[in-house]
């Protein structure tokens, strides 16, 4: 995508929430002007700092879910045996919203970090892991018959084919998870801790009734997403250039 | 790291078969046998073609001399030895081309580079070949063999990006770069059109003329057995018990095809064929 038309893309936006300010004309919907002053204001006096708190629970969930969730998703895909035996257990698992987990995690985890991570974690890794066991399985033999003729043995299969195969299908599991990832998060800042964004929205802005303050911490939320969403785009587009290709 | 160090262990005697099938089955499942007893032998610097119906086992063949099919009963040697994996100095063409689709050309045909230099310090386990590509291969041998495939203007093009005649090049490019001592070829030209599959054909003869590398041709097409076979396997129905050759000198030479002898060498084909 281009950056003329993301900057077009982000000026409408912006020009459909001040139409939608004026219309409504409360001061729960403040105009993107004075959202703009707020989060300005707003960014040395605690926000900057529940930026970075967020940013770092979400990376540390990402970073652990992939360094996981990838070599078990290449070790099913690998492996009819071992697939036969995990596969019912994925399959049941996979569907239920790990978000239900939470009140156990807290008893277990506590209310720090850790807790927060590893309900991100739970959500990423069986999405990954889903993603890559099927790409990893997916393979065509001739390509397998192939590799293996030039000498390869498991490792070199592994480093040759499999991982390259399957990095990029994990990036976009990624990419298309940073949205739930982020969502979660935000649930699980809104009680029990008093850092990160998910605090700042509810119960620093929301609590005391300061709505720019609030939407300042909506849009550095906004903002975090669009973050990871273009680093894992960008990280893609490096590491897999044969998919964007034209014939 | 002097190349006699990645020699073989134990080389059987000069003048003894490259491949050799000893009263050899196989079969797949509880299906009947492909190959109940059959024995069979090719020489170091033949060109041979195995042709047959479909469903007679030519490719089954190709597998188990390649190492990717263990032999029921009977055995299988390569340079003497039972092949219970994949050997490096063994190149497989296949019709699929088994390029990776997230390599360019030039990092495919050098996938066998680094591969040797991945396992560098891997020390043979008992006797036989090291079963890993040499670890001495140049990148100017990379470009060496693109040059002469005619791909050098591709090398930076995905597969994806390419036509088929231009992948089967980098397939046979990736192949040759391995310095095999036998080649493979399952069905490598079915897929393209008759054109591309004639220049490609003739580009097989010279390269073995260059190489003189024993060749393995699989393949349905009764001009293209012809046209590279010195030695013909006709396989029938399964099983096949016993190995049916037809010789056919003439094969070797570019302007084969244009002579009356290639004719008679198909119609003999066909017709042998048609019997079965």
């Amino acid at each position: 995508m281009r950056r003329r038309d993301l900057a077009a893309a982000t000026l409408v936006l912006i020009l459909l929430w001040q139409l939608a300010s004026w219309l409504v004309r409360s001061e729960v919907l403040p105009g993107p002007w004075a959202v703009g002053q707020a989060l300005v204001a707003a960014l040395p006096r605690g926000l900057a700092r529940h930026f970075v708190v967020s940013l770092w629970r979400v990376v540390a969930g990402i970073l652990i879910s992939m360094l996981l969730a990838t070599p078990a998703g290449l070790v099913l895909g690998q492996s009819r045996a071992l697939d036969r035996i995990f596969a019912p257990m994925v399959y049941i698992v996979y569907p239920i919203p790990k978000i239900v987990f939470l009140p156990v995690i807290l008893l277990l985890l506590g209310i720090g970090d850790t807790s927060k991570i590893f309900i991100i974690f739970l959500i990423l890794f069986f999405q990954i892991l889903v993603v890559v066991r099927d790409q990893a399985s997916a393979l065509r033999p001739e390509l397998l018959y192939s590799v293996r003729s030039l000498g390869a043995g498991r490792r070199g299969l592994f480093r040759f084919v499999y991982l390259p195969a399957t990095v990029p299908a994990a990036l976009t599991a990624l990419r298309v998870s940073i949205g739930t990832a982020i969502a979660v998060l935000f649930f699980t800042e809104t009680f029990a801790t008093t850092s990160g964004l998910g605090y700042y929205i509810i119960v620093d802005s929301w609590g005391r009734l300061a709505y720019a303050d609030m939407y300042a911490g909506v849009v550095a939320m906004s903002l975090l997403g669009l973050l990871l969403y273009f680093v894992v785009d960008r990280l893609e587009r490096r590491l897999a250039p044969w998919m964007f290709v034209r014939e | 790291m002097s190349s006699a160090a990645w020699g073989t262990a134990a080389r059987p005697q000069p003048g003894g078969p490259v491949v050799e099938a000893r009263a050899l089955t196989f079969a797949y499942g509880e299906q009947p046998p492909v190959f109940d007893g059959f024995s069979w032998a090719v020489h170091a610097g033949e060109s041979w073609c195995v042709i047959g119906p479909s469903g007679c086992g030519k490719s089954t063949l190709l597998y188990l001399v390649a190492g990717l099919r263990q032999p029921r009963a009977g055995a299988i040697l390569v340079d003497g030895q039972p092949v219970p994996r994949p050997r490096a100095t063994t190149g497989l063409v296949l019709q699929d081309y088994g390029l990776l689709p997230w390599s360019t050309v030039w990092e495919n045909v050098a996938l066998v580079m680094r591969m040797g230099r991945f396992y560098r310090n891997k020390r043979e386990r008992g006797a036989g070949p090291r079963p890993y590509p040499r670890p001495d291969i140049a990148a100017e041998q990379v470009d060496r063999w693109l040059a002469r495939l005619g791909i050098a203007e591709v090398r930076d093009k995905y597969p994806a990006q390419i036509s088929g005649g231009q992948r089967q090049r980098t397939a046979i490019a990736r192949s040759l770069l391995q310095q095999p001592d036998l080649l493979l070829m399952d069905e490598p030209f079915s897929s393209l059109d008759a054109l591309t599959r004639e220049d490609l054909q003739r580009l097989t003869v010279e390269l073995r003329q260059e190489t003189g590398v024993t060749t393995i041709v699989v393949t349905h097409i009764i001009e293209e057995a012809a046209y590279l076979g010195q030695r013909i396997l006709v396989l029938g129905r399964p099983p096949n018990t016993h190995a049916r050759i037809v010789e056919n000198p003439g094969a070797g030479d570019v302007a084969y095809r244009g002579q009356p002898a290639f004719w008679q060498k198909c119609a003999e084909l066909r017709e042998l064929l048609a019997g079965l």
